[in-house]
């Protein structure tokens, strides 16, 4: 067993863990976090995506002692004194989740891309959450949401300024 | 019941964001891999690696002594409580099938199959220990194709003597819906026209994104069960039927699901391993599987040969259509499973009017995964087949595939319509939702732009694919299941608590994974009973809350549930109605329901529905004779399907040098009648786009040789990503339904019977010139490529061959297109 320290979510979290434990069993199993969840063991469908340090992984593609000093963000952090972020407003107000499964990877990966790319093309969406798979939405109202909080989240931040 | 006209109409066909997404987009969903009990164990499953096998021993010794093993249980231990996964559809009072044991005891029949289980403390452990069960097998021939198995030369069944497992026909003739189908195709072979096609239907997988857990805690006397799956009471039922525990001592949960697509309507072995190893340990178990688990083990959907004939005149007025389906059902029959092929007979006709007409099915068993329902469910195959032969049709009679749509519907002045499958359609208008879908497509300049490109050679080809469906949706009247032979009903339950502050309770026997129900259900009840969309809380999913429910499948949630809501509700209303004249000293004639208050006409004196409710609990004053409860229930039995339906466009560019294919544009105007909330059903028609042209373009589950699934993780099962993806144009007409008083028709499968043909259609519209007149999906570049490649080769030059090759009876395919594909019979 590992002793690691991850602050996740705003808090500090220091666990004996297996050396073998992956990110995303350490969030939901130890840590509780199961807002995040598992869809594959491929890497492929992305339902498990959080921040490290700010930007997107797939959880299921990151040891746990390799977060080990490191901050997680998770889809249960990401809204802040009880208002939603602008990404999860978005995927409400377009119907972008339908089962929802894949909807907390999705939209931690969609953050990312805006954060990336204030001003994203409907392609640059597109590509952007390739690694990101949902079979209720047809991606169509997804790929709409996150258009909306770009369009939300920059005007954020020109107010901010 | 009350006239459509006169409801209030706040809510109905109001956009409401979904109550259900909050929890959703903040990460507090309680899907049922996140429950957590004192004591629970973990449980790991032991797979076949083998199509076909006979267990000859299991070596547990190693597994057990790992430490934090508690047990592991081979078939045989469990044999006396594992149940049955039970079919629920024997589609013919003849048909054979197999017991299918959740845990094998002695012959594994396809690849998966669970041979023993593991408990242990946590499921890492349970997994290390797994890997170390030792089991001997005694491989078997295993036979895996369609084609093969109906020669019964290798039997996946040994015991069953056979791998048929029933035939079913429907004949237009015997049934006196319609003509004679050999005379109409001896007609049509002397002087008319005769479409002679074979098609396939790949084998697909559901894959919704939640892979399937099931947990089970049998607390003393009841057992509670909490499993991902769309059918919560078909489960129970099935537990109580055949594992000995009474009905009334099993409680199951559906908790949020994750998507279901028909891929968890089903008992499955998993819930009942579970089960037994919970009711032996005496302690909570879960059982969580792994995404390739779920690809090899959660079942499968579609796998048919379609052969085709269709009879016509010379100016493609049709005069008939044979169908013979081959359809593999994998290992076992399903919950549905026989019946599955069977849905497709009512809907080979589709919108058309064919003087002729019959059906034929016959079903087998192979060593692969079992077959059952999958979104559409035997409606997309139907609708594929003939939206595909139109389009040759119309290449024979060399006129604009529209042209002979429109030669052959049913016009909207002959609703309602008696088809030559004997369904009656209620309401429609074909016409309607084809002229608005070919304006917004900009069918013309498309067809022009078409002509452009094939007259400079442009490498890139365009080609514009139709598809006008329809489809039988809304299971289904109980009647007619019974007289088809199906295990248990059609009727959908209702519930309607009136709390004392104000609040409404809605229970439902839909089980709603991912639908929106939530929603839409409090949007009826809010407009019925005239109280607040807010005030309204949907209960549904737990057998102990909602007792009585059939669940959710075959787009009848809203047109079967929702009727029942209707009829719970107007019964609030007729049980309040003397309680309210009581209240307000009038007679009960007086008094007039509108927006949740009783008024006494001509006065301003009223009483609202939720004061009733209130004074009614306090008991203190009602009259004689009367119960002290508004609260009512109702169950509703429909008398007829709904028929959606709609037309889609789509517009593909195919390279020709590469074989790779571009969407460029999908519009599609669907009739689905009344919608009660347009987001919900906007959200309903993409994704089942995209899964209809995920069929078309890229998913199949292929197999080796072996019989191990090749394409069994997300690697090689390739869903379409957003990247793959683009943007539709969606719109409605709208004829409303009469089988229900609300006006609805359902939606959950609309976009998936649609699409498929559409997309193909498309691109063999762009290499038709080419000589080229089928090719099977999925459409991968490397398909379309090797069919530009062999074009001329194969197929004549011109596009319409004139002397094409008539079925013989017992030949193989025909099909030149299918002799040029990789992975035809698998």
């Amino acid at each position: 067993m590992t002793r690691i320290t991850v602050n996740v979510d705003g808090v500090s979290c220091t666990d004996e863990v297996e050396p073998r434990m992956l990110l995303v069993h350490y969030l939901r199993e130890v840590v509780g976090k199961v807002g995040t969840v598992v869809g594959c063991d491929t890497s492929n469908c992305g339902a498990c995506t959080v921040h490290l340090d700010g930007r997107s992984v797939k959880s299921c593609n990151v040891l746990a002692v390799q977060a080990d000093g490191h901050d997680v963000t998770t889809i249960e952090g990401l809204s802040s004194n009880g208002e939603l972020h602008p990404m999860q407003a978005a995927f409400h107000e377009n119907h972008a989740l339908q089962c929802g499964y894949c909807t907390p990877g999705m939209i931690m990966q969609a953050v990312d891309l805006v954060t990336e790319n204030p001003n994203p093309s409907e392609e640059e969406i597109r590509v952007g959450l390739e690694g990101n798979l949902c079979r209720c939405t047809g991606y169509h109202n997804i790929v709409k949401a996150v258009a909306a909080a770009a369009g939300s989240m920059s005007s954020e931040r020109t107010e901010a300024r | 019941m009350t006239a459509v006209d006169d409801r209030p109409t706040t809510e109905i066909g109001s956009a409401r964001l979904r109550k259900e997404d909050q929890r959703l987009i903040t990460g507090r969903t309680k899907w049922t891999d996140n429950i957590q009990l004192p004591g629970m164990v973990h449980l790991a499953m032991v797979r076949s690696p083998f199509a076909h096998a006979r267990v000859s021993g299991i070596d547990t010794a190693e597994a057990k002594a790992l430490p934090g093993v508690i047990a592991v249980l081979t078939g045989s231990d469990i044999a006396d409580i594992q149940g049955l996964n039970i079919t629920a559809w024997p589609i013919t009072t003849d048909q054979k099938a197999p017991d299918h044991l959740p845990m094998v005891v002695d012959h594994v029949a396809c690849a998966g199959e669970i041979v023993a289980v593991v408990a242990a403390r946590s499921a890492a452990v349970a997994r290390d220990a797994a890997e170390l069960v030792d089991v001997d097998y005694e491989e078997l021939p295993a036979v895996l194709d369609l084609k093969e198995a109906a020669t019964d030369a290798v039997l996946a069944h040994p015991s069953l003597g056979t791998n048929k497992s029933a035939f079913w026909q429907l004949d237009s003739k015997a049934g006196g819906t319609g003509g004679d189908i050999e005379e109409a195709i001896a007609t049509a072979r002397e002087g008319g026209i005769l479409i002679e096609r074979e098609y396939r239907q790949q084998r697909l997988i559901p894959s919704f994104m939640e892979p399937r857990s099931t947990v089970v805690d049998p607390t003393g006397d009841q057992v509670v069960l909490w499993s991902s799956t769309q059918v919560p009471h078909l489960v129970r039922f099935g537990i109580a039927a055949t594992t000995g525990l009474p009905e009334s001592k099993i409680r199951v949960i559906a908790p949020d699901v994750g998507g279901g697509f028909g891929g968890k309507l089903q008992t499955t072995p998993e819930e009942f391993v579970t089960l037994a190893v919970a009711r032996t340990l005496g302690k909570p178990c879960k059982y969580t599987e792994t995404r390739s688990e779920s690809m090899v083990s959660a079942h499968h959907g579609r796998d048919q040969w379609q052969k085709l004939t269709l009879a016509a005149e010379k100016d493609g007025t049709v005069t008939g259509l044979k169908v013979e389906l081959m359809c593999d059902l994998g290992a076992y029959a399903g919950l549905v499973g026989g019946g599955v092929p069977v849905l497709g007979a009512w809907m080979f006709n589709s919108i058309y009017k064919f003087g002729a007409y019959q059906f034929n099915c016959t079903n087998y068993y192979t060593n692969k995964t079992w077959v059952d329902a999958y979104r559409g469910a035997g409606r997309p195959e139907a609708t594929y087949a003939i939206e595909r032969l139109m389009d040759e049709l119309a290449a024979e009679v060399g006129v604009d595939p529209m042209e002979i749509r429109r030669k052959n519907w049913i016009t909207h002045d002959e609703f309602p319509f008696a088809s030559v499958a004997g369904m009656t359609y209620d309401s429609g208008d074909y016409e309607a939702a084809t002229e608005k879908a070919l304006g917004l497509f900009g069918y013309d300049e498309l067809r022009a732009e078409q002509q452009r490109r094939r007259e400079s050679g442009d490498p890139v080809q365009l080609g514009i694919g139709i598809s006008t469906f329809t489809e039988m949706c809304g299971l289904a009247p109980s009647r007619v299941l019974g007289s088809l032979n199906y295990g248990a009903g059609g009727w959908e339950s209702a519930s309607i608590r009136m709390l004392t502050t104000g609040t409404v309770e809605v229970i439902t026997g839909a089980s709603a994974h991912g639908q929106g129900h939530e929603t839409a259900w409090s949007q009826i009840v809010a407009d019925r009973l005239g109280v607040p969309f807010e005030n309204v809380e949907v209960l549904h999913g737990d057998t102990q809350i909602a007792p009585k429910g059939m669940d959710t499948y075959g787009s009848r949630s809203l047109v079967v549930g929702g009727e029942a809501l209707v009829r719970a509700a107007d019964k609030v209303i007729e049980k309040a109605k003397p309680l309210a004249a009581h209240m307000l000293e009038a007679g009960v004639d007086d008094l007039e329901f509108a927006a949740g208050r009783f008024t006494v006409k001509g006065t301003d004196k009223g009483i609202g529905l939720t004061d009733i409710a209130l004074g009614i609990w306090t008991g203190h004053d009602y009259p004689e004779g009367l119960e002290p409860s508004i609260d009512a229930d109702a169950t509703f039995d429909p008398v007829n399907f709904s028929f959606p339906h709609g037309t889609h466009l789509c517009a593909m560019e195919v390279d020709t040098e590469t074989g790779a294919t571009t969407m460029r544009k999908y519009v599609c105007v669907d009739d689905i009648g009344t919608i009660i909330n347009p987001l919900i059903v906007e959200g309903q028609v993409h994704g089942g786009l995209v899964q209809g042209i995920g069929q078309a373009l890229w998913e199949g589950a292929e197999y080796d040789e072996q019989g191990t699934l090749v394409s069994g993780s997300f690697v090689d099962y390739t869903l379409p990503t957003a990247a793959d993806t683009i943007s539709f144009v969606t719109d409605h007409t709208t004829s409303p339904s009469t089988s229900n008083s609300l006006g609805t028709k359902g939606v959950g499968e609309a976009g998936t019977i649609a699409s498929t043909p559409a997309v193909v259609n498309a691109i063999v519209d762009a290499v038709r010139h080419l000589g080229i007149d089928d090719i099977q999906m999925p459409c991968t570049p490397e398909r379309v490529w090797k069919a530009i490649q062999s074009a001329g080769g194969t197929t004549d030059a011109a596009p319409v061959a004139d002397a094409q090759a008539h079925f013989d009876e017992g030949a193989p395919n025909q099909d030149p297109a299918a002799g040029t594909t990789d992975g035809a019979g698998q």
